[in-house]
């Protein structure tokens, strides 16, 4: 039976000029290959992000080197550090400031869990305000492990469906009793 | 190393050493705080302020004092001043950021922590929490874990219906037991590890 795709795919006047593919896995291979990260440094694990993106580590071997300081430009906000209660609004309106689609990297203890500091300044986990995409252990962690994450959040972005969240709230509430 | 504390004593009334492990220290009078201060400044080249804090004395009365450390540079030495709070419910003392305009970002954060009004004070408001928390953090009968209370930004916590919880003490991580040597009682130390506690495993069998 002959369709309009086997037309393209055995036509030999157009043979290697033409690729035959899902929306999905064109749209989210587009999208892993060029995140655009939002550094949120808070703390000490700044610094390792600064080492992820110098030349030892080099995130641009990613695609992610185009960090960006203004949210409406970036993809990915990776949060490196304590996230105080003072500070947790910024964090979350620079969040809500980035357009869709967004992911959100939990770097280190701190913007995980609150980390080593169980005291009355801290939120206990950055999870509480936005929704995380990847965590990431360690206080502060390797380069590497951030690089981890950063492939990680790729083959997730990979997976889900492109169209997901499109013009919908993307926030999941998570509750806290 | 009393000797400032004894000539300054004849001017001062009601002035007493403190004792003390390191440096020269004092005792002053609410009513003499600035004057004293403004002295050790001019006539003894206590030319920097290095600290403005406060000790809260719990159960005690006077509750709050202040303490202020002064360093000369022309002599490389330190002194303490400390003074009492009048009041234990809404302490206060004189400001001395006129004298040293380095207090000025240290009383608030006495301020901040504390609640100890510094009467005088250009501009007396919190510096590392919001201006609208409730709270002073280190007061004694202010719990570490914290306080349940309303985010700073009530948009943001309608939105993500988050709130400042107290945090989870006990059983965490980081927490010590206390009381017994770090050792035994650091969560960490609880493992494979040898300390004078726990010997160095051997391969001769004892």
């Amino acid at each position: 039976m002959e369709t309009e795709t086997s037309q393209v795919g055995y036509n030999s006047k157009v043979e290697g000029d033409v690729i035959v593919t899902r929306v999905d896995a064109v749209i989210n291979w587009v999208r892993k290959n060029s995140v655009w990260p939002m550094p949120m440094g808070l703390a000490c694990c700044a610094i390792e992000l600064m080492g992820v993106a110098a030349s030892r580590f080099d995130i641009s071997r990613f695609g992610m080197e185009v960090m960006r300081f203004s949210p409406r430009q970036s993809d990915c906000m990776i949060v490196a550090g304590t996230v105080t209660y003072k500070m947790a609004p910024v964090v979350r309106r620079i969040y809500d400031q980035m357009a869709d689609p967004k992911w959100v990297v939990a770097m280190g203890a701190c913007a995980s869990t609150g980390g080593m500091y169980r005291s009355y300044a801290t939120m206990q986990g950055v999870d509480r305000i936005i929704p995380v995409d990847v965590y990431v252990s360690g206080c502060p962690p390797r380069p590497e492990a951030l690089l981890d994450a950063m492939m990680k959040l790729q083959s997730k972005i990979e997976k889900e469906p492109s169209f997901k969240n499109l013009g919908k709230e993307t926030v999941e509430r998570r509750t806290w009793a | 190393m009393s000797d400032i504390v004894e000539s300054l004593q004849p001017r001062f009334e009601g002035l007493e050493p403190r004792p003390s492990a390191d440096h020269p220290s004092v005792q002053c009078p609410v009513k003499f705080l600035l004057p004293l201060i403004e002295c050790l400044r001019d006539e003894f080249d206590y030319s920097m302020l290095m600290d403005v804090t406060a000790v809260d004395w719990d159960k005690e009365s006077p509750r709050f004092s202040t303490v202020y450390h002064l360093f000369s540079i022309a002599n490389c030495r330190y002194i303490r001043v400390v003074t009492n709070c009048e009041d234990d419910e809404n302490p206060s003392v004189p400001s001395i950021s006129a004298l040293f305009p380095a207090a000025d970002w240290h009383e608030r954060e006495t301020f901040d922590m504390f609640g100890i009004r510094f009467e005088g004070h250009p501009d007396l408001r919190r510096i590392l929490m919001w201006d609208e928390y409730p709270y002073h953090p280190l007061r004694k009968e202010f719990p570490l874990a914290g306080i349940e209370t309303e985010l700073p930004d009530a948009e943001v916590a309608e939105e993500t219906d988050a709130k400042m919880l107290a945090a989870p003490m006990m059983g965490g991580p980081f927490v010590s037991k206390g009381g017994e040597p770090m050792s035994k009682s650091e969560p960490r130390a609880a493992d494979e590890s040898w300390t004078e506690w726990k010997k160095k495993p051997s391969l001769e069998k004892e």
